[in-house]
């Protein structure tokens, strides 16, 4: 009945905020960057996939669009990056729209497959448009200068500039969730008869849902774009969109924390066992396996049930 | 409401020759069915009536092939599940229809929830549902749940979930209730609680009750209609009907009738 943030998830977001600040003081924060970039991408499909339980299997086509629009708004209209982030962002939203529009009608794995589609598609056209550079991708997009006098080229500066991201698409995140539009959302996600029957309609829900996880999505691509400086079709392929179904299932579908925690696990996996190539894809098949098989909920879904909080 | 024919006439919901065909096969045929307002109203029928699919009708889960169905004069056939308990015109459903991972204080209020409208607001924070908390309570209290507030509703014994899905669609404030088999699967002594807790909620509102257990519909419905292979075969007050000769060859006629139903009213 306690509708405030409890203490347990207090403590979890002071942790969470302290090892972005001290971090980086031990690891490279490129990589911490890069993390985060992640988080915010697997939070923001966990919107659809835990609270609204859709499972998108083409969330890349929004992470994508984030980072070429991103890319392509700093670098061939000079946008600042907060503007070209939000570029990104919107335009990734709209498609969202467009495409829960079309998938919200189908339920389960139907609604999995168009998305996947559509995915497809967008992949297509990234590979095709003109001003994407087909395989070679976006390349040297520049950093520029925060609100238009912080230059972010230094490697600290935007790390701050990303952290504030990372927390403000968190907050909100979590204020989705926790707001009345979320309880009806969780009430569709349990019992989708019985919401309509009270009159609530399931399908309107969904597809707001839908386009705030693809706007999100989106601001999380075009803001690791920044970073990297570069959007490529791997941004919006087929392996981003099941990584990040990976990271949520991870860490916890449906829980605050699980996808951060998934996302640090699977990209810390990458970049440890980059000297492996190929065989990264194996050894992230054999962990997720084995944590389908050890602990169905994820990692916070099982802390969660083992401590009675809601991390 | 504003509606003159609707405010001249004292009939809540009516069917006009609802007809539901799968295939060939016809479940509903040219059902004629008026519930006046206030009442009780209850179908019952033998197994294979029609009385699911006709009540599946009313809802909207299906769409008729012929007939129409006119709520408060208004015709509402083609309205969704949505837009009928929009205009207040709510249904339960046979498996106790819960949010099973929410609390049964989150039950309640999502169902509050409704009177501040569609909710589509998600940069508010929740607090503002805080205005609905009392409410929730007061209708726990009512239904005896109050002590299991904080109770996940998938823990509830099975009477209990019944007992919260009846307080969620009371707390819609619906103008008509439909209930589908609302003792199905329930012991002896449930039933009883469940029949006190219809007759203690329902306030002047118009119920339709689907019932197979012929025993309910005797001590709670002001009038009934009966049901037999798709066709209304008799209607009036449970005396009348249950004395009726048709009615008792529909029931005797099936051998699942006999046991569950109208041997059960015949026993008491």
């Amino acid at each position: 009945m306690n509708l405030g943030i409890s203490r347990s998830q207090i403590l979890a977001l002071a942790l969470m905020v302290a090892c972005i600040a001290l971090l980086p003081l031990v690891l490279y924060p490129v990589f911490l960057m890069k993390v985060m970039c992640y988080a915010l991408f697997a939070c923001a499909f966990n919107l659809v996939l835990g609270y609204a339980g859709l499972l998108s299997f083409g969330h890349a086509a929004f992470f994508g669009t984030g980072a070429y629009v991103g890319a392509w708004t700093a670098k061939a209209l000079m946008l600042t990056p907060e503007l070209a982030i939000l570029c990104g962002g919107a335009t990734g939203g709209l498609l969202g729209m467009a495409f829960g529009f079309l998938a919200i009608r189908r339920q389960g794995l139907d609604f999995a497959m168009i998305t996947l589609a559509l995915a497809q598609m967008t992949y297509f056209f990234y590979l095709q448009a003109p001003f994407t550079n087909g395989e070679d991708g976006i390349q040297k997009v520049p950093r520029g200068d925060a609100l238009g006098v912080l230059s972010l080229e230094p490697d600290m500066t935007m790390y701050w500039f990303v952290s504030a991201i990372f927390l403000g698409g968190f907050g909100f995140i979590y204020r989705i969730v926790h707001s009345p539009f979320g309880n009806v959302l969780k009430g569709i996600r349990e019992n989708e008869a019985r919401a309509s029957s009270l009159g609530y309609r399931a399908n309107s829900y969904k597809l707001i849902a839908f386009g705030l996880s693809a706007f999100l999505a989106a601001i999380a691509g075009a803001t690791k774009t920044h970073v990297f400086g570069i959007a490529t079709l791997s941004d919006v392929s087929l392996e981003t969109s099941s990584l990040v179904l990976l990271m949520a299932l991870l860490g916890g579908k449906g829980t605050i924390f699980g996808p951060i925690v998934g996302a640090i696990l699977v990209v810390s996996m990458e970049s440890k066992l980059a000297t492996m190539g190929s065989w990264v894809m194996i050894a992230q098949g054999i962990v997720f396996i084995a944590c389908v098989l050890l602990f169905r909920r994820g990692i916070v879904g099982e802390i969660n049930r083992g401590l009675r909080t809601s991390l | 409401m504003i509606d003159t024919s609707a405010s001249r006439s004292d009939i809540a919901l009516e069917a006009v020759g609802l007809t539901k065909a799968f295939g060939g096969l016809v479940a509903v045929d040219q059902v004629d069915l008026k519930v006046r307002r206030g009442s009780i109203h209850g179908l019952i029928g033998p197994n294979g009536a029609g009385k699911t699919t006709c009540f599946n009708l009313l809802t909207k889960v299906h769409a008729p092939t012929h007939g129409r169905i006119l709520f408060e004069g208004e015709d509402i056939t083609r309205l969704d599940t949505a837009e009928i308990a929009g205009k207040g015109l709510v249904r339960s459903f046979q498996i106790s229809a819960i949010f099973p991972n929410l609390t049964v204080f989150e039950n309640i209020r999502l169902a509050l929830q409704r009177r501040r409208g569609r909710s589509y607001d998600f940069w508010r924070s929740e607090r503002v549902l805080n205005a609905f908390a009392e409410e929730a309570r007061q209708l726990l209290e009512e239904v005896g749940l109050a002590r299991a507030a904080d109770v996940l509703a998938a823990h509830l014994p099975y009477g209990s979930k019944r007992a919260l899905e009846i307080a969620t669609t009371l707390a819609v404030e619906p103008q008509m209730i439909l209930l589908d088999e609302p003792t199905a699967g329930m012991a002896h002594d449930d039933v009883a609680e469940v029949v006190s807790l219809i007759r203690r909620v329902q306030r002047g509102r118009t119920l339709l009750i689907v019932e197979h257990n012929l025993s309910v519909v005797e001590g709670l419905c002001d009038a009934v209609t009966v049901m037999a292979r798709g066709r209304v075969l008799a209607e009036g007050d449970y005396a009348s009907v249950s004395n009726n000769p048709l009615v008792i060859e529909a029931y005797l006629g099936s051998d699942q009738g006999y046991g569950q139903g109208y041997g059960q009213a015949g026993g008491r």
